[in-house]
């Protein structure tokens, strides 16, 4: 049944495309977004050939840095000169736009084209639904839960691949006595929480995680196992090197990748920098998601599309929604990036194993987790980033300090 | 003195007030009313009161940020002016090559703080720079951890900045050197007076305007403090050297708080002006008055 309706979906997709194309003739979009390394430009320049091939225009605005991106986006939707279309994360960035009406709705074609029929997980529709009506359009599916490793290290030192923290800490100092690193971490606050909410998550589980960063639950954040994963992360820190403050994420993947150090806990767009190196998953590196339950997050990107007076641009921004969901134009893009496509039935063969490890998993529905930033304002995600962070550079921050000062987050009602 | 006095002068300026008036005043007036919302991505007319006041007073980083802007700003400016003057009075000195000195001194000023601050990034970095590069040549007792060590990592900053600014006040200071009567000269020898008192005890208080002019440029720098720190430590280890302006940008642009942006500018503003206000009636008001006396 579900095939079929994928097959109906492939006939019936590019053709609907085609007519709100023809419908709106010549079109011209300017696109937002912050894809700039190799990879990405790779991937965003699917996008634009798929549009271009519509007989459209495509004028492509790429600003470095995700914040910057976001920042230009909001300044340029108030100050009357918005674009066709922006990139946002999976999270709650946008709420407020479409909460004072400066978003265009989707729901013309996402109803006419099905999208509540294939959009996989269906988690992706909560993100992008408000009061019934499509606002955004999710392109990908990135996921954090991911230890990057690499193999000749482990082999040298006569130890199997960790397979949780735990197993992990217990090679640590074996590594280190050879004069290996045994962490790579780099020492800015989005690393530094990030991989604090894998710990989390592998450590305590996502139900437990849900009730706390979701619920608020204080009876939750305080049984005890909260603690125990600050614990761990405390441990794991031990173990890093003393010029981790502020290096990058990507030179930090290198020195993993040059064997300098032993594992890195990363998204899974750390893969690209392991590809570009010529280095083949699960021979010279392995991908592991760690813990006893595996999960997979549903981070990712999302295209929304402001209002504009112009009625051609409405046209524009409808057909390009429309595009970017389409399943020739996912495979393209999600190969190019290596993310995981936002629908079933997009052709990923050319997946390396590591990419369909997480294809398996993102099947499994209770395998599917959400990340603090699903449910809480970028206000709460920073303010709760800050403390984790500083818990991680100043030694005399005490645990018992560090749950009060999150308890003071999770009470603050940001 | 009548209003029609010069009054093709007062036309020529009234675009600029209005430009003062309305971008200066005008956005003074909007940051303070929207800091009494709790506008989070867009400006929104929702009142809360001070409640965005009281949350930054309980942030223990803007406790940081403040306490780094002080370290900051007493560090950079003494720095500033020690270095620059010793460097002026070693230049005046009539040495050889002049011109080439003065000019290596004064480079690093026309640096952007961002290159200044990669440079210094490369150089403090324990695993790469200038502790690395002792290691390899056998030192392996030396120790430069100050980029990383959270106590000291605001120093750091503050070496990078008095490195790019010692050689503009040196400039400032050269000129004032130059400008001082060769009879003064002649009559300190004649008493007697040693090299250094004589700098110390009647040069410096001579170039008193010097001084002046070069505190306010530092000052200024000082409260704007933004790219260098960003470029050097992105505010780490941690947010250890974290400032006030890099606390309102981030809240303005990658933490969608508004609300508390603009509650955080205000309070900056707010300090400035006490600061610079005694400062400007001392020189602007009294010292006029006492100078028509």
């Amino acid at each position: 049944m579900k095939k079929f309706f994928s097959i109906l979906l492939t006939i019936f997709l590019p053709l609907s495309f085609t007519n709100v194309s023809k419908a709106g003739g010549h079109m011209e979009a300017e696109v937002i977004h912050w894809w700039t390394s190799g990879g990405e430009q790779a991937a965003i320049s699917e996008f634009a050939k798929a549009w271009e091939e519509m007989g459209n225009t495509w004028i492509d605005t790429a600003i470095t840095g995700g914040d910057n991106a976001r920042g230009t986006t909001v300044n340029r939707i108030i100050g009357g000169n918005p674009p066709t279309a922006a990139q946002f994360n999976v999270s709650k960035q946008f709420v407020d736009l479409v909460e004072q009406g400066l978003l265009q709705s989707l729901e013309e074609v996402a109803s006419a084209e099905g999208w509540r029929d294939f959009i996989y997980p269906p988690e992706l529709i909560e993100t992008c639904e408000f009061e019934g009506e499509f606002y955004c359009v999710p392109v990908n599916i990135h996921s954090w839960q991911w230890m990057w490793i690499n193999n000749d290290v482990y082999k040298q030192v006569g130890l199997p691949v960790p397979q949780t923290f735990e197993e992990f800490l217990a090679g640590a100092p074996k590594i280190q006595e050879a004069g290996i690193i045994p962490l790579a971490l780099g020492g800015q606050g989005w690393q530094e929480s990030g991989m604090f909410d894998v710990v989390a998550s592998s450590i305590m589980g996502f139900p437990l995680m849900q009730s706390i960063y979701r619920d608020k639950d204080l009876d939750a954040f305080r049984d005890g196992r909260f603690e125990s994963v600050l614990n761990t992360y405390r441990e794991l820190n031990q173990f890093t090197d003393e010029g981790s403050p502020g290096r990058l994420w990507n030179d930090t993947t290198a020195m993993v990748i040059e064997g300098k150090a032993a594992m890195q806990v990363m998204g899974d767009w750390a893969r690209g920098e392991f590809a570009v190196a010529g280095q083949e998953a699960m021979v010279d590196y392995s991908c592991v998601i760690p813990g006893k339950e595996k999960y997979v997050a549903l981070g990712g990107d999302v295209f929304v599309f402001p209002k504009n007076d112009d009625p051609k641009v409405k046209d524009a921004q409808l057909a390009m929604a429309s595009m970017m969901v389409n399943p020739t134009v996912q495979a393209k893009f999600n190969n190019a990036k290596g993310s995981l496509p936002m629908r079933l039935d997009v052709d990923t063969s050319a997946a390396d194993a590591c990419m369909q490890m997480g294809l398996d998993l993102i099947q499994n529905p209770d395998a599917i987790m959400r990340e603090s930033d699903d449910w809480n304002t970028p206000a709460f995600t920073a303010a709760w980033g800050d403390i984790i962070s500083e818990f991680r550079n100043d030694p005399n921050y005490t645990v018992a300090q560090v749950m009060d000062d999150l308890e003071g987050v999770l009470t603050s009602g940001l | 003195m009548p209003f029609y006095r010069n009054i093709a002068a007062k036309i020529a300026l009234l675009p600029m007030i209005v430009i003062s008036l309305t971008v200066f005043v005008g956005c003074i007036i909007y940051s303070f009313v929207y800091s009494l919302t709790n506008s989070k991505l867009v400006p929104v007319m929702n009142y809360v009161g001070f409640d965005q006041y009281e949350r930054l007073f309980k942030q223990r980083k803007w406790d940081v940020a403040v306490e780094n802007i002080f370290i900051y700003g007493f560090v950079f400016t003494i720095g500033c002016l020690i270095i620059g003057f010793l460097l002026a009075v070693l230049i005046d000195q009539k040495i050889r090559g002049e011109s080439l000195f003065r000019t290596i001194f004064l480079y690093p000023y026309a640096m952007s703080f961002v290159v200044t601050g990669l440079v210094w990034k490369w150089v403090l970095n324990p695993t790469f720079g200038l502790e690395n590069s002792m290691h390899m040549w056998g030192m392996t007792w030396f120790e430069l951890d100050w980029l990383v060590n959270r106590d000291l990592a605001i120093y750091a900053v503050c070496i990078a900045a008095v490195w790019q600014g010692a050689g503009f006040v040196m400039v400032l200071m050269l000129a004032g050197l130059r400008g001082i009567d060769e009879d003064i000269w002649k009559s300190l020898s004649i008493e007697g007076v040693a090299k250094w008192k004589s700098y110390i005890f009647v040069i410096l208080p001579m170039l008193r305007p010097m001084v002046v002019t070069a505190i306010v440029l530092i000052a200024a720098g000082v409260v704007k403090v933004y790219d260098l720190i960003l470029a050097l430590t992105s505010g780490g280890p941690g947010y250890a050297t974290t400032t006030p302006a890099m606390y309102v940008m981030e809240n303005f642009f990658s933490r969608a708080n508004l609300g508390q942006a603009f509650a955080a500018s205000i309070i900056m503003f707010i300090s400035v002006v006490c600061i610079l206000a005694p400062w400007a009636f001392y020189e602007f008001y009294l010292r006029n008055k006492y100078a028509n006396n």
